[in-house]
């Protein structure tokens, strides 16, 4: 089936002409509509879009010089703004905003060759670990409990990403990654998810949560397809300040690298009590199949690991409630009826577009914010960043690559979600202290659990050195022989 | 750590974020129960330690050259407006 | 010069300082690549991260960073090679992003100084605190719909510079004084156009009232005063207010407050409940702004010669007084005009002149310098005229007046209608006997003892010759002919 191919296998059959890419991009499309109903992996499909540029594609491919990703199927973050194409971050309040703009991202992969299929579901304004957030209502995880129907959550924020990806609607999909929202998602589906070292991919034109956090990363059903798609989305970029001026290496041929040698530093703090001997057992699986590779396992310590959460759940909010303070109904989005004053115009407007997660984490951020408390909360956290990132420095003196868990848990039923915010916070725990020291880190499907759900693996890199998690990524792929599939997907019986 | 209802009144005007008496008291908590669990952070020594600024491998901040190279785009700017006259942006009438 | 205000419980003095808003010249906007230019169609001059679209960043613009290191050497301030961004945060309708991009913490222009002249010949030192950069906002229109008010974000991201004196100013003449330097220096330097009536210069106005040899009390600002004489007027009345309620009895609030120059009051612009929390942090869209110390170096050494080094040369090359030397630095441009006029000339005759009828011309006909129709070659040659004695002083006038009329040379002017001066001994010794035989009771009133009518007599002969005799021989030959 087209839809089983990955995007590495798809190319090479467009360029052989095995089959063109109108009837790639039809499969998907086709997929896509029998399938988003349930999932809801999409919040907007482009069908017709798609179908023109796969047209186009066929075109270029038929000339000879098609870039990598020409007539490749993808979905797009609905974080992403594409230019004509309806853009919501999953929030009522940008329920009809058009950007007159395409991000700098989703501009590289066009100018790649790629098709967007759509844009993909994710918790409002990227804030949450499970898609339950979302304005346009909760996406599925297409993976079950063996002999046990209860809908599970993907994963966020970059759920409807992981899903579609998973459920073979897309053949790869961005995704974005403040404190863990490709990663987390990417291994509760079964995916692989790799997140770029901050200022690695552009922040231009992609709506921003936490500015010192957010980046842009692929979302694939292989570490090569990630390689490929990184290779696409990355560059330096002067309408972004923060953008590294770094030459892209070649991610594809570092899939290929050998691991000899290679130092794998197994962090002591990631084993906190109550860990589930599954989980433990997964790693050690991990551990063996790099030091089956070649590699060297060396024990390393990150001692201010367990501050990652509480300094990022100061950090993001205080970031994300200033960077949320545009949306107040006056120059786009959607704007509360019947204000008697401007004030009134903002409370309404941002009560009513806001969902409950949202305006929590504006608040917290506020706080934190506001006289008296800005020493006591945000420069602190700030100051104990610092120690994080030089956690990670002294490691990267001994070793060249950490190997982690990616989640505590896997994927969990929708009903069975915390109904206190900080217990839900905690599913980012392995994942936040990479993204505050701005380490790349990749998670890799390895193995399922006795429910038969996938269960990821974290590397975490040097920063700007992808090269090594995508050589590393690519063994344990290799030696975890990582075959199972959702039982919701393309082609399987619905 | 609690919040006092006159706080989160406070800090939800500063956000400009409309909270009817329910919706605060909820908020109220939560918020307590988030700004209690940070309260960790007190067990780390911090004494000495800069705080981080950004997370850009960059040296410095990049500069541009004072050249106009945007801008001339109304309709653009105007093209989501959800309220606007002729080409201006409108708001609930401001007294000032 | 002190100035006191007499209160029931004695005399009070004021403490002022202020915080000039000054817009900076540059193409394009602080953070966007969107024309800075004045008075376009609303929204035209507006890119999508001036209005805070949703994933907009912010780049500088390293024209404006060149501009406020400039003002802060021109300030003699201290140049801070590592700066930062922070964004103050609070909502209002002229503020797309939610938030000013602004430097609180970290400015890129620290501790500098401005020397101001006052109107009886003193000089003071005025410390600056900082200089740093920052967003302006945009504009709202109030008067077009009855329940609406218009947003136009054509401003929105032109650089500003705030530059913020210390607490020294002591007289509402000197904050007068200071702002009237500070415009000048900016024009100089060429890094705002100190337009107050336009808004690209404008003042928030600290007022604090005191007894002698007392701390500071608590001190209130006024808002956005957008002309020298309203700040000289605002600080008046507000200190005014001040003394009266300190000696009432009563407290004064720290608040912002607002200048009402057709009530002659200021009033108070927000209440206490809904006092500001700006919230400031980092902004993580920018990181350290780092500079050079060879780049400041490359313009400092660019930097044009400022107000006072130029008086102080020219009254040392010209010898011209420290009052004409003044009036001729008040503008860049005025001066480079003296000079062109006295350079190889006699620099306090080019003084004399461009001070008294060249400048009234300008004056009655309300022309700029700039727009002039008597260029400073043309002023030069006429000066160049009397010198060498083609004509006199007088018909100088006359010849600058038809200058400024018609735009000919002096010397067309002087040919065509025959103003050139008589220097023939003949004709201004027959002017003299007729003036003289005409005048024989004259004569003989000046021969008996009545001095003053020498005078008379040389009228008559200079309006004999139609003010054209060279007026020094007809003072030679009327004495010679009346005493021999
Ligand atoms: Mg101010
Ligand atoms: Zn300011």
């Amino acid at each position: 089936m087209l839809t089983d191919l990955t995007i590495a296998q798809a190319a090479e059959g467009l360029r052989r002409r095995d089959f063109s890419a109108a009837e790639l991009t039809k499969a998907h499309t086709g997929a896509i509509g029998q399938l988003n109903e349930r999932l809801n992996a999409y919040i907007t499909v482009t069908a017709d879009k798609a179908e023109a540029a796969a047209a186009q594609a066929d075109k270029a491919l038929a000339a000879g010089d098609a870039p990598t990703l020409t007539g490749i199927p993808l979905g797009i973050k609905d974080l992403f703004c594409t230019e004509g194409v309806k853009t919501t971050a999953a929030s009522r309040i940008l329920g009809n905003f058009v950007p007159p703009y395409e991000s700098t991202v989703t501009a590289n992969l066009l100018k790649n060759g790629a098709v967007f299929l759509g844009k993909t579901n994710l918790d409002e304004f990227a804030m949450g670990s499970a898609n339950l957030t979302s304005a346009f209502g909760e996406v599925e995880n297409p993976w079950h409990r063996t002999g046990d129907a209860s809908v599970l959550v993907p994963g966020g924020s970059s759920g409807g990403s992981a899903a579609a990806v998973a459920a073979h609607i897309a053949m790869g999909a961005t995704g974005t990654d403040t404190g863990g929202s490709i990663r987390q998602p990417a291994a509760y589906c079964g995916i692989v998810g790799l997140k770029p070292t901050y200022g690695r991919c552009s922040r231009w034109g992609t709506i921003a949560f936490a500015s010192s956090l957010d980046q842009a990363g692929p979302m694939t059903r292989t570490v090569e397809d990630a390689a490929i798609m990184l290779q696409a989305m990355a560059g330096h970029d002067p309408k972004d300040s923060t953008s590294a001026d770094l030459a892209v290496p070649d991610y594809r041929a570092a899939t290929t690298r050998s691991l000899k040698g290679l130092r794998v530093g197994i962090p002591a703090e990631y084993r906190p009590e109550g860990m589930s001997a599954e989980l433990l057992a997964v790693w050690q699986k991990g551990i063996d199949m790099l030091r089956d590779a070649g590699c060297e396992i060396v024990d390393v310590s990150l001692p201010h690991t367990k501050y990652g959460l509480a300094t990022y759940y100061i950090i993001a909010p205080a970031e994300c409630s200033s960077n949320l303070a545009r949306y107040d109904g006056v120059r786009f989005g959607v704007r509360a009826e019947g204000a008697a004053s401007l004030d009134d115009l903002y409370e309404k407007t941002r009560h009513d577009g806001f969902g409950e997660e949202v305006r929590r984490r504006i608040l917290v951020g506020t706080y934190v914010l506001s006289a008296g408390y800005y020493d006591a909360y945000y420069l602190k956290a700030q100051k104990v960043r610092t120690l994080i990132r030089r956690d990670f420095t002294s490691a990267f003196e001994k070793v060249d690559v950490l190997l982690t868990p990616t989640a505590p848990t896997a994927a969990f039923g929708r009903d069975e979600k915390p109904e206190d915010p900080v217990q839900m916070y905690l599913n980012d725990i392995f994942t936040v202290p990479a993204s505050m020291a701005g380490q790349p880190a990749m998670s890799v499907p390895v193995a399922l659990d006795s429910r038969g759900l996938p269960l990821g693996l974290q590397l975490i890199g040097r920063h700007f050195d992808e090269e090594t998690l995508i050589a590393a990524g690519a063994a344990l792929e290799k030696a975890a022989a990582f075959s199972a599939r959702p039982d919701l997907r393309a082609g399987a019986a619905a | 750590m609690s919040l006092d209802p006159a706080t989160t009144r406070r800090i939800a005007r500063l956000a400009r974020i409309g909270l009817d008496d329910q919706e605060t008291e909820a908020v109220r908590t939560q918020l307590g129960g988030i700004l209690g669990w940070i309260e960790i952070l007190n067990e780390v020594e911090v004494e000495g330690v800069p705080p981080m600024v950004g997370t850009s491998m960059n040296a410095a901040l990049p500069q541009r050259e004072d050249i106009v190279t945007d801008g001339d785009c109304q309709e653009k700017v105007l093209s989501n407006a959800p309220d606007r006259a002729g080409p201006f942006f409108t708001v609930p009438k401001v007294v000032e | 010069m002190s100035y006191v205000i007499e209160g029931s419980t004695g005399p009070w003095e004021i403490v002022v300082g202020l915080e000039v808003h000054a817009q900076v010249i540059s193409n394009s906007k602080l953070f966007s690549g969107a024309s800075t230019l004045f008075g376009g169609e609303p929204n035209t001059h507006v890119s999508l991260i001036d209005a805070g679209f949703p994933g907009m960043l912010p780049v500088i613009n390293r024209g404006c960073v060149a501009q406020a290191v400039r003002t802060g050497l021109g300030l003699k301030a201290r140049i801070n090679l590592e700066s930062r961004f922070d964004r103050k945060n609070y909502f209002y309708a002229d503020l797309p992003q939610g938030y000013q991009i602004s430097q609180f913490a970290h400015p890129i222009i620290g501790e500098g100084k401005i020397e101001i002249e006052l109107s009886d010949g003193s000089t003071r030192e005025i410390g600056i605190t900082r200089l740093h950069l920052e967003q302006d906002a945009g504009k709202l229109m109030h008067d077009q719909d009855p329940k609406r008010s218009f947003v136009d974000l054509n401003r929105a991201g032109v650089a500003l510079m705030e530059i913020v004196s210390e607490p020294d100013i002591r007289t509402p003449e000197e904050a007068g004084a200071y702002l009237r330097k500070l415009r000048q220096i900016l024009r100089y330097l060429g890094t705002c156009d100190g337009n107050m009536d336009e808004g690209s210069m404008r003042a928030d106005v600290n007022v604090s009232v005191r007894k002698a040899g007392e701390p500071f009390r608590t001190r209130c600002e006024i808002k956005n005063v957008n002309s020298i004489r309203f700040v000289t007027q605002a600080i008046e009345i507000e200190a005014a207010r001040q003394v009266e309620i300190w000696e009432s009895g009563g407290e004064v609030d720290q608040e912002t407050r607002l200048f009402d120059p057709g009530r002659g009051e200021t009033r108070s612009l927000r209440s206490k409940e809904d006092a500001h929390d700006y919230r400031y942090f980092p902004d993580p869209d920018l990181l350290p702004l780092v500079i050079e110390q060879s780049w400041v170096d490359q313009l400092k050494a660019c930097l044009p010669e400022l107000p006072d080094e130029k008086r102080a040369r020219l009254q040392k090359e010209y010898g011209i007084t420290a009052y004409d030397a003044g009036v001729l630095v008040a503008e860049q441009a005025i001066a480079d005009f003296y000079e062109t006029v006295a350079k190889g000339r006699d620099g306090k005759s080019a003084a004399a002149w461009m001070t008294g009828d060249f400048f009234a011309a300008l004056n009655r006909t309300g022309k700029s310098i700039e727009e002039s129709p008597v260029g400073a070659d043309k002023l030069g040659a006429m000066l160049d005229l009397i010198a060498d004695g083609t004509i006199n002083g007088k018909i100088a006038k006359e010849v600058l007046e038809t200058m400024f009329e018609t735009g000919e040379a002096p010397l067309e002017i002087v040919e065509r209608k025959g103003l050139r001066q008589v220097t023939d001994t003949g004709a201004i010794e027959k002017a003299a006997d007729e003036v003289l035989t005409k005048n024989a009771d004259k004569l003989e009133q000046y021969l008996g003892g009545k001095d003053k009518l020498f005078g008379f007599f040389v009228g008559q002969v200079m309006k004999a010759t139609q003010g054209k005799a060279n007026p020094a021989m007809v003072n030679e030959i009327l004495k010679k002919k009346i005493h021999g």
